[in-house]
């Protein structure tokens, strides 16, 4: 840079520390009030120090919101999301961008609009078709008549029906029914060269052959940022696993229990197992993104871009 | 997108795009035509399906004061929560662009609260916010009843807007720096021969160089502000005291899942849906219009 003035220099560093600390300082106090005793978390004023009582309080947390299986379900609902829509997206987009289809540009805005609408404006029609997936396949085949002609062919009444609500797959498949990913890979697989498809071309090499041993080599980059993105994303979801899980014992994420660490009204105020619950529940997609951060933030720039 | 080479085959790209698009089919298109029928629908109490009623849930949720009461809420939020977090971020960007010896290490920290969730953050906000414990307690202990969100909606509305812009930091962060990062350096020297200092080469260089992406953050983080509160508002102060911090997204839930008036929720989804795709629209024709210039 141009000024080097050490004033300046100086002026630049106590700026930086002062945003660090407006950053850091919620973290700070998670750590130090999960680390407290209930005396101690109580004090007024604080002291802004942490204490030695970490562990006990996240096994109080632990076993309170009942956080051993939740984290496992975290994990499978936040994986699932990462290897689906990574798997969904780059053949969706190899298709959009490689090959010549008379709807090509049509399937292509159909995907792309959905991109306009977060899942949480259409909350409330998108928990409906949970209760049963297949009914606008059941509404197709009424409309259709097919239902009334095999009624009165065979006896037999179509009666499409899956229920999403309470299972892993309705945890999952919502989130994944996003253009994101196909997107993000669609902006990538444009950047590629005529030539390397030519060249695949002569070499004989077949549109499958030259996915897998071109294409998904070349796009590790991109792999990892959507996945990144997408595992964090997904374990931080609260609102959607809140509707579509009843059951709570079984299918509850590890996010949705932050509610039920928080003290009651005029139970014990202990802060401390909420912050050192809320501390356990954080970790994971933090410590994704500090180990990631040069490959995730390339992809959400092209991603959002 | 514009390829001389391609593969032709009649049924291969219909099995790598079929996936997608029933996805899209079965969570996207057919509930968001599903809105549109309820917000125009009246289910009967003695059941006997829907009734036609045209605009007669719009016309119901715009009379509603309390209705406009929370769409100016969720304007304001949205107004704030951006300001403010695109403020700090933009700041801390500016200063990082200097690339001077350890700003990685700071550079690192800052893209921190992209990674927390929203719940989790509400839950730690709370804790530093609530009256009667360590650190705003101690102010109260002095000035008692100085700072009260549990009874006092100003409060709690704060409250939610600081977590909620602390939360979007990491991200317009990370838009800023890179923003900032691909202006030709041979601008600003050119900028400070002539004499401008960092302050003035600031607003008339720098802001002016990266307004796309100004404009472009301005758009995600209201969007954001309108849909992704939720999470904040359910764990913080579940839209009291006295509704004083209900916004648009949490009272489709309230009236959808808690009042069952899925007709309401459905015409409400569906003004928020118009507000989304108005601000995505501003956004596309900006975008065109950046194109056109270059």
């Amino acid at each position: 840079m141009i000024e080097r003035s050490p004033v300046f220099n100086i002026f630049t560093y106590a700026a930086m520390t002062l945003g660090l600390l407006v950053v850091l300082v919620p973290f700070w106090i998670v750590i130090v009030a999960g680390s407290q005793s209930l005396q101690e978390v109580s004090r007024v004023p604080i002291v802004l120090w942490p204490s030695s009582h970490l562990w006990e309080n996240i096994q109080a947390a632990w076993a309170r919101a009942d956080l051993g299986p939740k984290m496992i379900n975290s994990l499978i609902v936040a994986s699932g999301v990462t290897f689906g829509k990574i798997v969904l997206a780059s053949i969706s987009a190899f298709a959009i961008v490689f090959f010549d289809f008379r709807a090509r540009m049509v399937c292509f805005w159909m995907i792309f609009i959905t991109l306009m609408l977060p899942l949480e404006v259409r909350i409330v029609p998108t928990y409906a078709i949970a209760a049963n997936a297949l009914l606008p396949f059941q509404v197709v085949l009424d409309t259709l008549g097919i239902t009334g002609l095999v009624q009165t062919l065979s006896s037999v009444r179509i009666g499409l029906e899956w229920n999403l609500l309470n299972s892993y797959t309705g945890l999952i498949l919502p989130l994944v029914a996003t253009a994101t990913g196909t997107f993000l890979y669609r902006q990538f697989f444009m950047t590629i060269p005529d030539e390397l498809i030519e060249a695949s071309k002569m070499d004989g090499a077949s549109p499958v052959r030259f996915f897998f041993d071109v294409l998904l080599p070349l796009s590790r980059t991109n792999m990892l940022a959507l996945a990144t993105i997408m595992f964090v994303s997904s374990w931080n979801q609260y609102l959607w696993p809140l509707l579509i899980t009843t059951d709570r014992t079984n299918y509850g994420t590890v996010v949705m229990q932050l509610k039920a660490l928080i003290p009651t009204q005029n139970g014990t105020p202990d802060w401390n197992v909420t912050m050192a619950g809320a501390l356990i529940i954080m970790l994971p997609p933090l410590l994704i993104v500090a180990l990631m951060q040069r490959w995730f933030v390339r992809g959400l720039i092209t991603r959002d871009k | 997108m514009e390829r001389r080479a391609f593969y032709r085959n009649p049924v291969l790209p219909w099995l790598l795009i079929g996936p997608q698009l029933l996805l899209v089919l079965v969570f996207f298109y057919w509930p968001t035509s599903q809105a549109l029928y309820w917000a125009f629908t009246l289910e009967q109490p003695w059941g006997g399906g829907n009734s036609w009623v045209w605009l007669d849930n719009f016309i119901a949720i715009f009379r509603d004061r309390e209705y406009w009461a929370t769409v100016a809420r969720s304007a304001f939020y949205a107004i704030c929560t951006t300001g403010l977090s695109m403020a700090v971020a933009l700041f801390l960007a500016c200063f990082v662009d200097r690339s001077l010896k350890g700003t990685k290490l700071f550079q690192s920290v800052y893209v921190w609260p992209y990674a927390i969730a929203a719940p989790a953050a509400g839950v730690a906000f709370r804790f530093i916010f609530a009256p009667q414990s360590g650190i705003i307690g101690s102010i109260n202990q002095i000035w008692p009843g100085i700072w009260d969100p549990s009874t006092n909606g100003v409060h709690a509305l704060a409250m939610v807007i600081i977590c909620h812009a602390w939360l979007g930091i990491g991200y317009n962060f990370i838009f800023f720096l890179a923003a900032l990062q691909m202006i030709p350096r041979s601008i600003t020297e050119a900028g400070a021969m002539d004499g401008a200092r960092p302050v003035r080469r600031m607003f008339d260089l720098q802001l002016p160089l990266i307004a796309p992406t100004v404009f472009f953050l301005l758009i995600m983080n209201l969007i954001s502000s309108f849909t992704d509160s939720f999470g904040l508002i359910d764990t913080m102060t579940e839209g009291g005291p006295v509704g004083s911090t209900e916004v648009m997204v949490y009272k489709i839930y309230f009236d959808g899942f808690k009042g069952l008036d899925y007709s309401g929720a459905a015409a409400q989804s569906i003004v928020l849906m118009f507000l989304v795709i108005a601000l995505t629209f501003v956004q596309f024709k900006w975008v065109e219009k950046r194109v056109h210039y270059n």
